[in-house]
């Protein structure tokens, strides 16, 4: 049995463990880094980024399909098909060249990687089943990233026709009918992605709206796109099992009615849990949080040198968060006094249109106890909208009314995902409406809109 | 049930108007016969108005602040029987009507034209003051409340995170309250000196304070005196070393009802002597008229502080009074104006004053002349200083007056002469009990 010592060990190597090793390499601590899988984890493996290449396809290919038809355009092609295999192959091309990217940045940094599934033993141990045998690792801290899983449903146990997320990142080919259990925005990426690309696609949520985290007026213009590309969407509406042959869906209807939907693949997208088990958690004496480890603003556990980061910690689930908190934990171990201080964690939908918001919505920032001033500017009167034909759509800011700080941004239209960045820059720099008002925001580009709704919140919008 | 109307009382001789300053009652409270309805002022003394009925408030007309002229209708109460049926109008009768026509008019315009003053001395913007009054949380940056997340950019964040600054701890002046690398700067400066910056804090609250009562009518006074008198003040010095000697004495020697000797009756004393030399000190200049009242008299004003403010009780005749008779009155007056019981008449009619802050007369001061007389004496404290006498340095006490007079009426020269002659009298208290 082969022992390493170390001054910080990374269990597992998605984008929070992999960036805080990264950075606990760079302020030359004693690294390692050890991961049962490709190392990424969800995000580039299994999540963001295949999904991403996905959706590009499926946008791709609904264009080609949309001139084929009359368009305002006046292009014409032929009917046009798709090889899922290949645009698979491309995407495992992506996956591949960040995975050997992410090894290769460990390594620049001097972190020891470590192959093999890792079972903590106690607060200071970790002990790894490598192709070569098991390794124990002692480390003085320990930063637990494990993730997260897909939640099951128990009476549609993943296997055959029932896939998760992962799965429905490499079929073979673009499944006739899908069937979409779960009307969050793991399931709607997906589902929006294959019906571009021919498949009928129903959804199916239990409840009354999709979207759940986002207000009404953003999910409107989602919800008519996924209308327009013959999405069915069914509310209200519980899945109770697959049929013998797995071949449909059983579902109870809005009314209480039991009726089966026909399915060649039932994608079961109802969330995403904390990876608690497996890897040794009931051997630490963490404090819960519900099924999540429990966490201060340093990601300090309840055990004195481990601490955890990422989905393991629970909601946002989101890759940028765990990424955050993993820098900032290899900083406060190397002995830099840091604390979770963001003002906002954004969070962008890539549906059709793209939904993306940061800091607080109007809802929210009432509840918390502001008066608002509140700027919407729709896409309609925005030039560049215009002419991508993506008039979908709006930017909403929230301000508070008292001294105009910016409080929350958020919008929906088409590629509205790269506004994020000016979204939370505007949130953590603290701009009051006057300053994104009196930035120059370059035309012609979606981007005026957000000038537009704050000068629209500041009560003389110029396009409206 | 009928309507008993009260009229503005005609509260002193000559006066045309009056300031209410407080309202005793709402519309809907009870009043008994005798009840105090509201308190007005005048030229000096604060007036209450006592209901001569029983009754409810119907009506209350004008707001504490309004200037109102006499005979006006202030309230309206509703009583039993036939009421007094006066019309709202003020004395239909005679003359006085288009001076009391003259003096609603101005009632009219006075409380928008009042705060105008009030903006001059940069009391500045009563209405943001008005519509938040406590804290103005505008555009402009609010600062902080108590347990808000600071706002600073995260570059910021991590300066004060490196120095072991806590953000909620440092004020943000940039926009919206944002803490800056500017106010983070400070702050590190300011911690590391040994006193420690923390609690101190900019306060950027504007209280709105209405002024009006006693305050108004100081203000007024002062602006008109400083305004239309060229002021010109004469400070010099009087070794009081022997008269304090000599108080001391008579204080431990004198009768049980005589009241203690404060040096104020002394220069009383001395004051009414000067004015036999120089009668012009007291006077009375009425500058539209061009014509000067000089006194025989020396009713001297007494500037003093009272809860209220700023009042000058006259002591009246003291040339008649001698230095136990100055005291005692002096002493009177002087509870009488901090009770609150001085009268109209005991507050007016003065030809000259004597300001004093007692212990915190500071080294000099420039008093206002209470017009319209034409000559002030300040007092300032009695200092033990050392004295160049007899080839050595000697410790004496002294003290300096410092002490305004009207320029169109006195010639500095003649001022001069005055104070120095009450400087002799001091500086030789035995002169102060001879005979002229």
């Amino acid at each position: 049995m082969t022992t390493m010592n170390c001054n910080t060990l990374v269990l597992g190597a998605g984008p929070g463990g992999y960036i805080a090793a990264i950075r606990a390499g760079q302020l030359g601590l004693d690294t390692i880094i050890v991961e049962g899988a490709k190392p990424g984890g969800t995000c580039l493996n299994v999540g963001c980024i295949p999904s991403k290449a996905l959706i590009h396809a499926g946008d791709e290919f609904e264009k080609a399909v949309h001139f084929t038809g009359e368009n305002n355009l006046g292009i014409s092609v032929s009917k046009p098909a798709i090889d899922l295999k290949q645009t698979i192959a491309w995407k495992d091309g992506i996956v591949k060249r960040l995975n050997s990217g992410v090894a290769g940045l460990l390594k620049k940094n001097k972190v020891k990687s470590v192959e093999g599934w890792g079972t903590m033993v106690d607060g200071k141990t970790c002990e790894v089943e490598t192709a070569d045998g098991k390794v124990t690792i002692k480390a003085k801290n320990v930063i637990l990233a494990t993730g997260s899983v897909p939640v099951e449903i128990p009476s549609l146990p993943y296997g055959g026709n029932i896939i998760s997320s992962t799965e429905a990142l490499s079929l073979d080919a673009v499944p006739e009918k899908l069937v979409v259990i779960g009307g969050g925005y793991i399931g709607l990426e997906l589902g929006t992605a294959y019906a571009k690309m021919g498949a009928k696609v129903t959804v199916v949520e239990a409840m009354s709206s999709i979207l759940p985290q986002y207000d009404a007026e953003l999910t409107k213009p989602v919800a008519a796109s996924l209308k327009a590309l013959g999405i069915e969407v069914l509310l209200n509406t519980k899945a109770k099992a697959a049929t013998d042959k797995q071949d449909g869906l059983v579902v109870e209807t809005a009314e209480g009615k039991e009726e089966t939907l026909p399915a060649s693949k039932i994608l079961v997208t109802v969330g995403r849990r904390a990876k608690t088990e497996g890897w040794g958690l009931e051997g630490l004496d963490l404090t819960m949080n519900g099924r999540v480890v429990a966490i201060n603003d340093k990601c300090e556990t309840s055990m004195a040198g481990v601490y955890a980061i990422g989905d393991l910690t629970g909601e946002p689930m989101l890759a940028h968060r765990a990424m955050a908190q993993g820098e900032m934990v290899a900083e406060i171990i190397a002995g830099e006094n840091r604390s979770f201080d963001k003002v906002s964690i954004p969070a962008v939908c890539f549906t059709d249109p793209e939904i993306v918001t940061a800091g607080l919505s109007p809802d929210e920032a009432e509840a918390a106890g502001f008066e608002t001033q509140i700027g919407v500017f729709p896409f309609q009167a925005n030039g560049r909208a215009m002419t991508m034909e993506a008039e979908t759509g709006f930017v909403r800011v929230v301000a508070r009314k008292d001294n105009h700080l910016v409080l929350g941004i958020q919008a929906v239209g088409k590629g509205v995902s790269e506004l994020s960045a000016a979204f939370s820059l505007a949130l953590e720099m603290g701009a009051r409406l006057e300053d994104i008002a009196g930035t120059i925001h370059a035309h012609p580009t979606q981007s005026e809109g957000f000038q537009e709704a704050a000068l629209k919140a500041l009560g003389h919008a110029l396009h409206i | 049930m009928g309507i008993h109307k009260i009229q503005m009382p005609d509260v002193g001789e000559g006066i045309t108007e009056a300031e209410i300053v407080e309202w005793n009652v709402k519309v809907g409270d009870i009043v008994k016969e005798d009840d105090v309805i509201a308190a007005v002022m005048t030229d000096k003394a604060t007036v209450e108005i006592p209901s001569p009925v029983d009754g409810i408030v119907k009506d209350i007309f004008g707001e504490v602040g309004t200037m109102t002229a006499v005979g006006s209708v202030i309230i309206a109460l509703e009583v039993e029987g036939e009421g007094n049926n006066i019309p709202d109008a003020p004395a239909p009768e005679s003359e006085a009507e288009p001076v009391a026509e003259a003096e609603k008019a101005e009632e009219v315009t006075a409380p928008a034209a009042k705060p105008a003053p009030a903006k001059a001395q940069g009391v500045s913007a009563p209405k943001i003051g008005a519509s938040a009054p406590k804290k103005k949380a505008g555009p402009s940056g609010a600062p902080r409340a108590e347990g808000e997340k600071p706002i600073a950019s995260p570059a910021v964040r991590k300066r004060a995170s490196d120095a072991g600054v806590k953000l909620q701890y440092v004020h943000g002046t940039g926009p919206a309250g944002r803490i800056t690398h500017e106010d983070l700067d400070d702050y590190i400066s300011g911690a590391s000196a040994p006193a420690g910056g923390s609690s101190r804090r900019a306060d950027t609250s504007i209280e709105e304070i209405k002024v009006i009562g006693l305050r108004r009518k100081i203000g007024e006074r002062m602006q008109d005196a400083k305004s239309r008198i060229p002021h010109i003040t004469y400070v010099e010095e009087v070794d009081v070393t022997e008269l304090e000697s000599l108080r001391n004495h008579m204080n431990a020697n004198k009768r049980d009802d005589q009241v203690k000797l404060t040096i104020l009756p002394f220069i009383m004393l001395a004051m009414t002597k000067a004015l036999k030399a120089y009668p012009k000190c007291s006077a009375h200049y009425y500058d539209e008229d061009g014509v000067v009242h000089q006194f025989g008299a020396a009713h001297i004003g007494m500037a003093a502080q009272t809860p209220g403010g700023l009042m000058v009780p006259v002591v009246k005749h003291a040339e008649a009074l001698d230095v136990w008779g100055i005291a005692a009155e002096t002493r009177r007056l002087a509870n009488a104006a901090r009770d609150g019981s001085i009268t109209r008449e005991e507050l007016t009619g003065s030809t000259i004053t004597l300001s004093s802050l007692g212990r915190m007369g500071g080294i000099v001061s420039t008093p206002v002349i209470n017009s319209p007389e034409v000559a002030i004496v300040g007092v300032n404290k009695v200092a033990i200083r050392p004295v160049w006498k007899d080839g050595g340095f000697v410790p004496r006490q002294i003290m300096n007056l410092s002490s305004s007079f009207d320029h169109r009426i006195i010639d500095g020269w003649d001022a001069a002469e005055f104070i120095q002659k009450i400087r002799e009298l001091m500086e030789n208290p035995a002169t102060l009990f001879m005979e002229d």
